[in-house]
């Protein structure tokens, strides 16, 4: 009996890991309420976080609104769990009548929360994900990205390989829907050899099996996309593994945001990094940005921040020109789409498929004088770079 | 070749911090009648709190007696706040309320010390790499795990077969009742028991300190592994859990090392054979678990049948 007391505890207790674990926000009244369903919980609850922060931060920046109409972002934790998410999204639409969403981090939570939204008759403002499927054929005209595609992160990172003469890359991914598309995207910007492609697990740990691995195929480059704590373990086993001499990195940029920097340390040291935005970056309204999130929360905001903040921007200057009206989808849309607002990264427009159209930058990690470690902004990798699948969408 | 042996190494690794999880987990539930979901929480107790007084101290000897003292600590606490009034409960009751240790634990780490992975660097005394296997340089920390988990798996082992709190270990996990009637302090020996198992979880979340990044909800990521270990080597069983753990390891390691190249070679599409051979090395430990569950279900070294 007791081997069958354990299974099935441990079958109970597998799957009580998997329930939900609820942080509820108030729900309200009058202002416009926007669905904030976002990855707080576990090892990546940093990305939701900071996208949660910065987003709250432009509504308080403006006294509670956005665009001078009143907003209310109700928060909810997916815990990285897609089925979660989903319930959430459900519940939202039906018992709250919510009708604008953003916030979700992850592509596979995703994958299984947009189309509920869509058919529900909301809105999706993606302040991070973007996988491939909503980008072409399945492109939807309520389906909004204002931080990238997924293939475009990475088709820079390729095309920055290449500038910097790599000929031989070695590649590695989670095996999810933006692993996927990270290691596609990579792939049909670089101009050399692929010496060894290897997916991972999205909840793995301990990579030495990854490391033997590349060192017995003796690339001359190393691409991975690991964001999040994933890419923290990634980066101090390759210097564990003494790798970090003696093969360069090019990653993305989600695999080595200031977060991670701080946690990695030395094993960060000449990794080139590519993105679309970066705390240096010198427009009048990042610098106020970085100041004020660095006052109110004491720390140095990640890309996932800035995206987050644009969001907010993009969604402000929709119902500034809306009055606050998103029942009229059709004008929100025409409104959303003038991208009427101040991007934190400069230039910012959308393609014909509802995803950005933006310029993207080689960083480098280096030291400053006073010795701290930081990403420096190069030079522009790609400009106006939209994405390959937008020819497959028809809108 | 090498790359096997490397492989293999590696294996080893992983197998011996799942044994010191596994170790506890078996123990507590062989002898206590314990599900403790907990487990994984104790392990990130130790990470944290080693990789806490490393950060503030600079020394990675002091980080290891921090650690065990705070998931030793931690053990005890929740052993007598909330574990004691389980004993008599149903399973699913302690699945819940260890369940519910797990989410106060990470919120209240998550309180204590934000969401921001912490760093702790390997010790300048380890770090390197020597080449044990000419023309592969092998971390030294990872070697040092390795050897400091055989050690303890000796000491336990040694515990466990030789002493008088081993035989009452041994006694516990097969006639729970007929120890407790011979008039032994069984309370005591519970409390002992748990303390050891969340030392054992806390000592392997300081040493995965420096190879893995220390952040909340890092032991629910190796607890399911532990799980695993636990049903093949048999509930309850040290040997068990030891020789468990280095399969699990292993088949783990080995499978995610060799998976791509063998389906490449029989799958002609590459991005078919890569999302098969991912899809199938994921799988790998669950099948062993499946097989074993099959063929010996009361695990290949059970405590009793």
């Amino acid at each position: 009996m007791k081997r069958r007391d354990f299974l099935l505890a441990s079958a109970a207790g597998a799957a009580t890991m998997a329930a939900p674990s609820i942080l509820r926000a108030q729900g309200a009244g009058a202002p416009v309420r926007i669905g904030f369903i976002t990855t707080l919980s576990g090892p990546a609850g940093y990305l939701g976080q900071d996208i949660r922060d910065a987003f709250q931060l432009a509504i308080d920046s403006e006294g509670g609104k956005l665009g001078g109409v009143a907003v209310q972002a109700i928060v909810e934790d997916d815990a990285l769990r897609p089925g979660q998410g989903k319930s959430i999204a459900e519940r939202m639409l039906r018992n709250d009548g919510i009708r604008l969403f953003s916030g979700i981090v992850f592509s596979n939570v995703l994958g299984a929360t947009a189309p509920d939204i869509l058919d529900g008759g909301g809105i999706y403002v993606s302040p991070n994900a973007g996988p491939s499927n909503f980008a072409g054929r399945e492109c939807h005209k309520n389906y909004f990205v204002i931080s990238w595609q997924n293939d475009s992160l990475h088709e820079s990172a390729g095309r920055s390989a290449s500038e910097l003469g790599y000929q031989n890359a070695f590649i590695l991914s989670p095996n999810y829907q933006a692993g996927q598309d990270a290691l596609a995207g990579f792939k049909r910007m670089f101009r050399g050899k692929i010496a060894g492609e290897q997916f991972t697990r999205l909840d793995q740990t301990d990579f030495a099996a990854e490391m033997a691995a590349i060192r017995a195929a003796n690339p001359d480059v190393v691409f991975q996309f690991h964001p999040g704590g994933l890419g923290i373990a990634f980066l101090r086993q390759y210097q564990q593994a003494g790798l970090l001499g003696r093969i360069p990195m090019v990653v993305a940029a989600p695999s080595l945001d200031h977060t991670t920097l701080a946690a990695v340390g030395d094993a960060a040291v000449g990794v080139n990094v590519t993105s679309h935005w970066n705390v240096d970056f010198d427009n009048p309204q990042n610098q106020a940005f970085v100041a004020a999130f660095r006052a109110k929360y004491n720390r140095t905001p990640t890309y996932y921040a800035s995206q987050g903040y644009d969001t907010a921007l993009a969604i402000g200057a929709a119902l500034r020109q809306t009055n606050g009206n998103i029942a009229n989808q059709d004008a929100f849309r025409t409104a959303m789409l003038k991208a009427d607002f101040k991007s934190l990264r400069g230039n910012f427009k959308f393609g014909p498929n509802q995803h950005p159209i933006q310029d993207w930058h080689a960083l480098k990690v280096e030291r400053n004088a006073a010795g701290q470690l930081e990403l420096k902004t190069g030079k522009k990798v790609l400009e106006n770079h939209g994405d390959s699948y937008a020819a497959s969408c028809k809108l | 070749m090498t790359l096997v042996l490397e492989q293999l190494l590696n294996g080893l690794q992983l197998g011996v911090t799942l044994f010191l999880l596994a170790a506890g987990l078996t123990l507590i539930f062989g002898i206590m009648g314990i599900i403790n979901l907990a487990h994984g929480a104790l392990y990130m107790v130790g990470a944290y709190a080693g990789a806490l007084t490393a950060k503030a101290t600079g020394s990675f000897l002091l980080a290891v007696p921090a650690g065990l003292a705070a998931a030793g600590l931690t053990g005890i606490i929740i052993e007598y706040i909330v574990i004691r009034r389980l004993y008599d409960r149903d399973h699913l009751d302690q699945v819940l309320a260890t369940y519910g240790l797990i989410l106060f634990l990470n919120e209240l780490v998550t309180i204590l010390f934000g969401r921001q992975p912490l760093f702790v660097g390997v010790p300048p005394a380890l770090s390197g790499a020597v080449e044990i296997i000419p023309g592969v340089p092998y971390s030294v920390y990872r070697l040092t795990i390795i050897a400091v988990g055989l050690m303890l798996a000796l000491g336990l082992f040694l515990l466990i077969t030789r002493t008088r709190l081993g035989m009452l270990i041994r006694a516990g996990a097969t006639h729970r009742e007929m120890v407790r009637a011979l008039g032994v302090d069984i309370r005591l020996l519970y409390t002992l028991v748990f303390g050891l198992g969340a030392l054992l979880a806390g000592f392997a979340g300081v040493m995965a300190g420096p190879l893995l990044s220390v952040q909340v909800g890092m032991g629910e990521q190796i607890l399911i592994m532990t799980f695993v270990v636990v049903v093949v080597g048999g509930v309850g069983s040290i040997k068990g859990a030891f020789f468990g753990a280095l399969i699990v390891g292993i088949v783990d390691t080995l499978l995610r090392a060799f998976m791509p190249m063998l389906m490449r070679g029989l799958v002609t599409n590459t991005s078919e054979a890569d999302a098969l051979s991912a899809g199938l090395s994921s799988m790998g430990v669950y099948v062993l678990m499946a097989l074993v569950l099959l063929v010996r279900p009361q695990g290949l070294f059970a405590a009793r049948g």
